[in-house]
């Protein structure tokens, strides 16, 4: 019986394949359609958006811009999960400490992005350091939420067998903690980077000469929306490249000993 | 198992394991307060094998977390056979990390001056050899068993606490268990202490029993048990088992 369960998950991914292009394909098509219907600049066929994509692609802008978006949104994404995890971790092992910074966290979770972007620049300047970190500090407090929970429910039983065979620190922590924390971190990194990346844009439109936020506020003066929808739709395209090349992987290497079971 | 270079064990030269546990009491979450522990006081002589018998909720387990340090809270004192003694211990479910395989969940245990020991011969006498790459996960409860088993050994402990540590298991698991025990034990008699509900199998292993009383726990009586393990045949265990129904009724 455990052993049909991994044949029977491998099916189900088998089965939806096809059917995620077919979707896929059926909204380009409505797309399609709308604009032929519409007929009107402010709606571009899927052909045009293709066209002004490769145009820039041939010049080398559109790399070079979604290059300055990725690298912003992978540096604040290194700082938001290496923050945000050992605070998170620190309040859900201390309950003191927890109910002092609870309502810090409240007040954090409700500050909108866009007040975050805005002081950072005036009180650090418009500076590189300053957009990366107010894309950082809009996600640190969902990180410190999931990790939390994760660090709540480590299973005491299991760090007890540590302290009988006198794990050390980073033993403790590499084998007994961390593994615990896996799907925590992983919830947090899935919903991080979809969430960075739309942060990113807001801070390049307010304050930054390049990257995709730069370039959308650019076409939105010109409004060019067959612009807008190329910088948007690569780097979608580029955030579901990173999902399916390296967090799914990862996922399932550090997921590999539940796959087989008895 | 051992070292071979080292050929004396380490356990032959310590002390006694001296346990005194004058009040154990838990604060129950409406403040109420339940004594678990009343004065249990007793001294297992070095690489003996001590069994502790008493009714549910007599506080051995409460002892045996006293032993390993992982409940301070208590009046009394506990003396390890040596200052920096080693400890090792088999809890009750085999604490195994699910996401280590066997052999990793052995090693990681092992201290410093072991990181790198032989480990095919208990592997091997505990039936884990074709086992060892494999994930907890994927293993019966009484394999997972055996590798608590192999970690608890493999550590080559001062004092070795074990926590029924064939509870749940159908009684041909638990006997072949038993008998593996004895033997990787045997190879290298350390002092165990362990907390049973069963006699035949304290009778089947231990030097010695000690009976607790209902909470809160006292010391009821010991029994001696002087026979070598090997001279303890079937006629021999029935035998013990009547005596000892007879001087402390309601046990068996």
């Amino acid at each position: 019986m455990p052993l049909v369960m991994p044949r029977s998950r491998q099916q189900r991914h088998g089965s939806s394949a096809p059917l995620t292009l077919l979707s896929l394909a059926a909204l380009v098509l409505v797309w399609w359609a709308a604009a032929a219907i519409a007929h009107s600049r402010v709606l571009p066929p899927p052909s045009a958006v293709l066209e002004v994509a490769l145009a820039d692609l041939r010049s080398g802008e559109l790399p070079f811009h979604l290059a300055m978006t990725l690298m912003r949104v992978g540096l604040a994404f290194a700082v938001a999960m290496t923050v945000g995890s050992a605070a998170g971790i620190a309040l859900g092992l201390n309950r003191t400490a927890d109910r002092i910074f609870d309502p810090w966290l409240i007040l954090f979770l409700n500050v909108p992005a866009l007040v975050i972007v805005v002081l950072a620049y005036i009180w650090f300047g418009l500076n590189e350091a300053a957009a990366i970190g107010a894309i950082a500090v809009n996600k640190i407090p969902n990180v410190i939420v999931t990790l939390r929970e994760g660090a709540r429910a480590l299973d005491p039983a299991l760090s007890e067998m540590a302290r009988v065979y006198r794990f050390g620190r980073m033993k403790m922590l590499r084998h007994v903690v961390l593994p615990q924390l896996q799907p925590y971190v992983a919830a947090a990194s899935r919903s991080g980077l979809a969430l960075l990346w739309k942060i990113a844009l807001v801070v390049e439109l307010l304050g930054r000469s390049n990257g995709v936020g730069f370039q959308i506020n650019l076409y939105f003066q010109l409004f060019d929306v067959a612009g807008i929808l190329a910088y948007t739709l690569a780097f979608v395209g580029i955030m579901l490249l990173i999902e399916f090349l390296l967090v799914q992987p990862l996922e399932a290497r550090a997921t590999r000993w539940r796959l087989r079971p008895a | 198992m051992s070292n071979p270079s080292k050929p004396v064990p380490r356990a032959g030269a310590s002390g006694p394991l001296d346990v005194r546990i004058d009040s154990k009491v838990y604060r129950a979450a409406d403040g109420t307060r339940l004594t678990a522990i009343d004065a249990l006081a007793f001294t297992a002589a070095a690489g003996s094998f001590t069994a502790l018998i008493g009714p549910s909720g007599s506080g051995k387990t409460t002892t045996l977390r006293i032993i390993l340090g992982l409940d301070a809270d208590y009046a009394g004192h506990v003396v390890l056979p040596r200052p920096d003694a080693r400890v090792a211990a088999v809890f009750q479910e085999p604490r195994l990390l699910p996401w280590r395989s066997v052999e990793e969940n052995v090693r990681l245990a092992l201290p410093p001056d072991r990181i790198g020991a032989e480990l095919g011969p208990l592997f091997d006498t505990l039936g884990l050899a074709d086992h060892r790459t494999r994930y907890p996960g994927e293993l019966s409860l009484g394999l997972a068993r055996r590798a608590a088993l192999a970690r608890a050994f493999a550590v080559e402990p001062d004092v070795l606490l074990l926590d029924e540590p064939f509870v749940s298991l159908d009684e041909m698991t638990a006997g072949r268990l038993r008998v593996l025990l004895a033997e990787v034990w045997a190879a290298r008699p350390t002092t165990a202490l362990m907390v049973t509900h069963n006699l035949r199998e304290a009778v089947e292993l231990a030097d010695r029993i000690l009976f607790l009383t209902e909470r809160p726990a006292r010391l009821r009586g010991s029994v001696e048990l002087a026979t070598p393990r090997s001279g303890r045949d079937a006629a021999w265990r029935e035998a013990r088992l009547r005596e000892i129904d007879a001087a402390f009724p309601g046990i068996l």
